[in-house]
């Protein structure tokens, strides 16, 4: 991993619902090459966070992804930069197949080829979807649907993929079995990963560096072995 | 017998015209959730500009095309000017527009051209053909084979192609295509401009039938929407299969049922929207949506 060479600074970030402000200005360090976990209770505002990053919730303050400013970029303009986004409850585009999905990952690719051996090296990955490729999407598990949201949003071949509670509802084996997957991403393809997790316990284990947001601000950030090794920490934060 | 085949064969050619009608409908439904009752009214506005270029002397063959072209640029435009400032308004205020774009096009229709019917003339000859001892209509079986055509045309590019993939997607799924990467707003725009490229055709298939006049779309409107509810408004198939059976059954019945005639129709038509929507609201080709969490 590069020390330290920031992708994504986000700076006095505050987003809102309407009237209520959700968001009241955080601040966010991504380095490129690393796993960041933002960790919190329900409801402290993760959601609203990647939501902000990508411009699907309304915001302001400062979002520079490799230098450039975001803020004021539509959200189909952020994934044509290169950061992917599997949304809270997945995004399946469910009456479509599993094959179009992906297809519709790699919508921006405008090179077949590129898009096919896209598929290819995610089949590696998930021997299942080649198999069940004609399916209607909506038709998988929950665990396959999140395997499917995580493999179409890798389609687009990322810098930056942000992942809204990818073990919310799933069995442990498969939410291992989903972290080992990201775990070998970033190190052998090399994608920044932001994960928003209620798992503390697992999200630490991935992650380089962790936030924990409390009622939309950060409460505290830091090395996540520093943050997993200390008891009053994990305790009043983490809740493990 | 013969005269079964025959009645069959017609009533698949208003039934094609139907069915073309309601896949307009259903491409914009599915996208932005409302019918577009101005989709009739845009098809008889664009099949007078046909006319117009005929009258200038240009040939069938150069005239329709460009009429379709000019259809489907033209609802494109449409869509980005008048109708974006309200897509993501309530869907009352989108249908309150499109009625107010039913009544434009049909105020300037008659402006510009009048409302003394016109002869249209058509691109099919006037010999019957021949099968064996049955002689079909030229007419009927050419606007059976042009629209099948295109709605076959229709369905392979949304089907195979990319931007066909995506105007799927992002007509159902639009905050997953944005975050994907889609112009949600351009596929909208595209799914006017091919609903208008359809009924552009539609008109210039049923002009020479019916007759040019300002008002000659609206009936058809009413039939191609009973056709997409019996289809199911979801479902482009079961538009067209929708409009094929509305158009053969409600010939056979005007040819063997004296006392419903011709007369009735459009009451058919709407009887059958009513127990539609009453008993089987997704209609025969509906599908609930997937859903597993
Ligand atoms: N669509 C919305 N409209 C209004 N308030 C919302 C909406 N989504 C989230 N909120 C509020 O924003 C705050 C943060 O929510 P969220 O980002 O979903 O938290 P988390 O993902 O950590 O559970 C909560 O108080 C929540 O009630
Ligand atoms: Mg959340």
């Amino acid at each position: 991993m590069p020390p330290n060479v920031a992708l994504l600074e986000a700076r006095a970030l505050h987003a809102r619902y309407g009237e209520i402000e959700a968001l009241h200005g955080i601040n966010l360090d991504v380095a490129q090459g690393s796993i960041v976990a933002l960790l919190g209770a329900n409801g402290s505002g993760k959601t609203t966070t990647l939501r902000a990053l990508t411009g699907a919730t309304r915001r302001s303050g400062s979002i520079l992804f490799d230098k450039r400013e975001v803020i004021g970029h539509a959200p189909e303009d952020v994934a044509r930069l290169g950061i992917a986004h599997v949304p809270e409850g997945r995004g399946t585009l469910s009456t479509l197949s599993v094959w179009e999905n992906l297809a519709m990952g790699a919508y921006t690719l405008t090179d077949a080829r590129r898009t096919r051996a896209r598929y290819e090296k995610l089949v590696a990955y998930f021997p299942w979807l080649a198999e069940r490729r004609e399916q209607p999407a909506g038709l998988l598990s929950g665990g396959e649907q999140q395997m499917l949201a995580i493999a179409r949003a890798l389609m687009m071949e990322p810098r930056l993929i942000l992942l809204d509670e990818p073990s919310l509802g799933l069995a442990p084996i498969i939410v291992s079995r989903i972290f080992e997957i990201l775990r070998t991403i970033n190190r052998d393809d090399g994608v920044t990963i932001l994960i928003a997790e209620q798992n503390a316990a697992a999200a630490l284990a991935l992650a380089d560096q962790a936030y924990v947001l409390e009622t939309g601000r950060i409460a505290l950030s830091g090395p996540s072995h520093d943050l997993a090794g200390n008891e009053q920490i994990r305790k009043s934060y983490l809740g493990y | 017998m013969h005269d079964l085949a025959q009645q069959i064969v017609s009533g698949l050619a208003t039934g094609s015209i139907f069915a073309s009608m309601a896949l307009a409908l259903v491409l914009i439904h599915r996208s932005m959730g409302v019918i577009n009752f101005a989709q009739g009214e845009m098809a008889m506005f664009t099949t007078y500009l046909a006319w117009q270029f005929s009258q200038q002397g240009m040939p069938l063959w150069l005239a329709f095309p460009l009429t379709i072209a000019i259809a489907f640029a033209g609802a494109v435009a449409l869509e980005r000017i008048v109708v974006r400032p309200v897509e993501r308004a309530a869907p009352l205020t989108i249908v309150i527009l499109t009625l107010g774009l039913l009544i434009a096009f049909n105020g300037l229709a008659g402006w510009i051209w009048g409302y003394v019917i016109k002869a249209f003339p058509s691109p099919f000859p006037t010999t019957p053909l021949h099968f064996g001892s049955v002689a079909f209509s030229s007419q009927d079986l050419g606007i059976i084979a042009v629209s099948l055509a295109s709605l076959g045309a229709i369905s392979v590019f949304f089907k195979k192609t990319k931007v066909g993939l995506a105007m799927r997607a992002a007509a159902l799924y639009p905050e997953s295509s944005r975050t994907l990467g889609v112009r949600v707003g351009w596929m909208l725009a595209l799914g006017w401009g091919m609903a208008a490229a359809v009924g552009a055709l539609s008109g210039l298939m049923i002009a020479p039938v019916v007759l040019l006049d300002p008002n000659m779309m609206q009936g058809i409107l009413v039939y191609a929407f009973a056709a997409a509810v019996l289809g199911g408004i979801e479902s482009p198939l079961g538009a067209v299969v929708g409009g094929l059976m509305l158009g053969v059954g409600l010939n056979l019945i005007g040819a063997y049922v004296p006392f419903i005639g011709t007369d009735l129709q459009l009451t058919m038509a709407f009887a059958i929207i009513v127990v539609i929507l009453l008993f089987r609201p997704a209609g025969l080709f509906g599908r609930r949506r997937l859903l597993r969490v």
